[in-house]
């Protein structure tokens, strides 16, 4: 047992934060958000030079084949900037998927120049009745002489804009829930066919819809065999919402500092209002909070990767729960003791706020998860 | 980082269950794993069956019959006899006074108190809070005034646990009325057969008998029971309250009730199915063991942050608050698990003869006990206040 990170996941950790104090103000997030593009082309590349975007690229591809502690470092880092460049969608979760097929051309060829900064692939998964539920997919895939023909509708997918490449789950066969059939496909987003309709997410980044209306492509782009894809993109995902619990980490600390910062400055009644028992103990409540969610983003970390699904399914739930309900906390206690001046745009409150609360909802809300959890421990000895 | 143990815990781990395996005595475990009372004669033998391990005073340093174990090695062992359903080691002696005598005590107090304390000789009880000093303990009024060789005491003490078993007290006494509050006071060892102390039983909302107050009427206490010097004893008083934190989130005895919890869960039967697989009801039970896993590792990492060199931060009061909610919460579920067959009081019920499944005839009485967790050992109050503080507020 021990909680202490390796010098060189520190490191990490520290370079991302060093460059993101000095590359990503509020300042440069706001002017961001105000542009409406989502994102800042040379950011990426800065983070691309820093090494960061082939943390989860293997070795064979040029990139650093690190794993779920080192993307929880960098993750930890980009909480509190709000980075809103696809560091999550592409150089975690689409680079990990991409891994897992890292024996053919296209996959590797794609991993490498993802890790340059090069390219962006993101996975388009989620349908709109699927409300969370990996396993649903009804989005078809028709093999056609040589060619594949993708027909669905895939649901607020991350960064879809900003990708030239989609991993697009279809079924080859079955019908939609069933675990078997699910294919995954290599799209280019300009493939004739492929419509998007994006918009901006409430926590400032892009995202949008994917129609897919009779697109072809050659039987080449279709990663691994067909119809076993599912456990792949589970897998993809799980490491993912790793991820996104120590990003939310980084941010409820980030909230907590600013909050106890401002609590011990803004003056009402002759006396710093942090002197008020009552708004102490809200304090009391968050580093509670704050301290049992780190707790849970180092388990999700460290069973994210897991052999053992059954163990790894409930570390994620369990650590998802307490993580949705501890930012939600967190956050609106920040916003509370803010007072009027944590409603406002101005402040950077606001954003973090609007983040975990996006966060509390993607991959599963803490309900969702509770259920599942609580689905997987049933008549369980304790 | 890693979650697993090492091997060499694993294996401490393996020693610790068979030792719990060969010598908990059956009724014992029984009474504990079903939440029947303990009497003053099982919490003896149990003692004296760790004392003759070796076992028996597992924080001490080691020569003071002490095991040396690490504080992982210490968390694993307690863990370990929770869930076994060994009796909870009654920490007045072994991980309060013993410590502060440890600290601060002279030789000849060292050699003459802490043998029985280990073999389970001597019980020991707290003589902390009085009618008018709870959380504002230094408020403490009972006087002691130097006769010669003598200090006569006279005041009274409330909240005293398990009294009527012990035969010592350690008491805090105000020595120097004129001093300011938390400078005139003096720590004390008491033997309880000294004339001029009475013990009277308190009785709580669960009809148990477990808190005493205690009377003091011109006690006559040798000036070699003091501990360290006079008029220092609010320094000793803190050492102790902060001494104690391998198990201030009783993390072994919230896993053993929560699996009770889901025991009486199976067999409570809701719509002719087992209330366990009521999805609000699972879903309750779910966000309990939650809470528990994240409590668990933060635990965890403070036994690993401490036996590195970092500052002690608000950890102690984060485990005990939340230690205590989750004990407080399965204590209510188990309650509620029960349904109407938590209703009848126990006492009389039993005498009619126990209509209702064995587990319930004790439910009520632990969810109305459990509620001291929140009050006692510095309120959730006073430890979010201590919180606020090491936040900087």
């Amino acid at each position: 047992m021990d909680f202490e990170f390796s010098d060189e996941q520190r490191q990490l950790g520290e370079a991302v934060a060093g460059f993101l104090d000095k590359e990503y103000s509020f300042e440069r997030l706001r002017a961001i958000k105000r542009s409406g593009t989502g994102w800042d082309p040379q950011v990426w590349q800065g983070l691309a030079d820093l090494g960061v975007l082939g943390i989860n690229v293997p070795a064979a591809q040029g990139g650093l084949g690190f794993g779920p502690l080192e993307t929880l470092t960098l993750m930890n880092a980009c909480g509190p900037a709000l980075l809103l460049e696809p560091v999550l969608s592409s150089a975690v979760i689409a680079t990990v998927l991409l891994s897992e097929y890292a024996s053919s051309a296209p996959a590797a060829l794609l991993l490498g120049a993802m890790g340059r900064g090069e390219r962006i692939a993101v996975l388009a998964h989620f349908e709109p009745d699927a409300r969370f539920d990996v396993g649903s997919v009804a989005a078809s895939a028709r093999a056609d002489g040589e060619s594949y023909v993708l027909d669905g509708h895939k649901a607020v997918v991350l960064h879809a804009g900003l990708a030239d490449t989609l991993l697009v789950s279809a079924r080859t066969a079955g019908k939609t829930g069933e675990a078997l059939g699910v294919t995954l496909f290599l799209v280019p987003r300009q493939t004739p066919g492929v419509r998007l309709d994006e918009y901006l997410t409430v926590d400032g980044q892009r995202a949008a819809d994917v129609h897919l209306k009779g697109v072809k492509l050659p039987a080449g782009n279709r990663l691994g065999p067909a119809g076993n894809a599912l456990p792949a993109i589970e897998a993809a995902l799980d490491v993912g919402l790793a991820a996104l619990c120590a990003e939310a980490v980084g941010i409820m600390q980030a909230l907590l500092n600013a909050t106890v910062e401002y609590l011990r400055t803004r003056q009402q009644f002759g006396q710093p209002i942090g002197r008020f028992q009552a708004l102490q103990h809200r304090v009391a409540d968050m580093v509670m909070h704050l301290e049992q969610a780190r707790s849970m983003s180092y388990l999700a970390t460290l069973r994210c990767d897991s052999a053992d699904a059954a163990e790894r399914r409930r570390a994620l739930s369990a650590a998802k729960v307490l993580i949705g309900e501890a930012g939600r906390f967190v956050g609106q206690q920040a916003v509370q003791l803010h007072g009027g001046m944590g409603m406002t745009d101005e402040l950077k409150v606001s954003h973090w706020f609007k983040r975990l609360t996006a966060i509390d909802i993607m991959f599963g809300d803490s309900d969702t998860h509770l259920q599942r959890y609580a689905a997987l421990t049933r008549g369980e000895a304790a | 980082m890693r979650l697993d143990f090492t091997a060499e815990d694993q294996s401490f781990r393996e020693q610790v269950r068979s030792f719990l395996k060969e010598r908990l005595p059956r009724e014992i475990r029984d009474k504990v794993l079903n939440g029947i009372e303990l009497a003053r004669a099982d919490y003896v033998l149990w003692q004296r069956r760790l004392h003759d391990r070796g076992w028996g005073a597992t924080g001490w340093p080691v020569q003071f019959g002490g095991t040396g174990w690490s504080a992982v090695q210490q968390y694993i062992f307690e863990e370990e006899s929770a869930k076994a359903g060994a009796p909870r080691m009654i920490p007045f002696g072994i991980k309060m006074v013993a410590p502060v005598i440890i600290a601060f005590g002279s030789a000849a107090q060292q050699q003459k108190f802490l043998p029985p304390i280990s073999s389970g000789e001597s019980w020991w009880c707290q003589g902390y809070s009085e009618p008018g000093a709870g959380s504002d303990l230094a408020s403490l009024r009972t006087r002691a005034v130097r006769e010669g060789d003598h200090y006569i005491v006279n005041g009274q003490k409330t909240w005293n646990t398990l009294g009527q078993y012990a035969d010592w007290i350690f008491c805090l006494v105000r020595t120097d009325p004129q001093a300011k509050q938390q400078s005139g006071i003096t720590f004390l060892l008491i033997d309880m057969k000294s004339p001029g102390i009475s013990v009277r039983p308190i009785e709580l909302l669960d009809g148990g008998h477990e808190v005493n107050e205690v009377w003091f009427e011109n006690v006559r206490v040798p000036v070699e029971n003091r501990v360290g010097e006079e008029n220092r004893g609010w320094t000793y008083a803190k050492f102790l309250l902060g001494h104690e934190r391998t198990n201030i989130a009783g993390i072994g005895g919230a896993k053993r009730e929560l699996a009770r919890l889901k025991r009486i869960a199976a067999e409570e039967r809701k719509d002719g199915r087992p209330l366990g697989e009521d999805p609000l009801f699972a879903a309750r039970i779910a966000r309990i063991e939650i809470d528990l896993t994240a409590l668990e590792i933060t635990n965890l990492r403070v036994l690993s942050a401490e036996s590195g060199s970092r500052a002690p931060g608000p950890e102690a009061s984060i485990l005990k608050i939340k230690g205590t909610e989750i004990q407080q919460a399965i204590s209510e579920l188990m309650m509620r698990a029960a349904g109407a067959y938590a209703l009848p009081m126990r006492r009389e019920a039993m005498e009619a003869g126990w209509q209702g499944p064995a587990y319930a005839a004790t439910v009520m009485g632990a969810y109305l006990n459990q509620r001291k967790l929140s009050i006692f050992g510095g309120t959730n109050e006073i430890q979010k206040n201590i919180i606020a503080k090491m936040m900087g507020l």
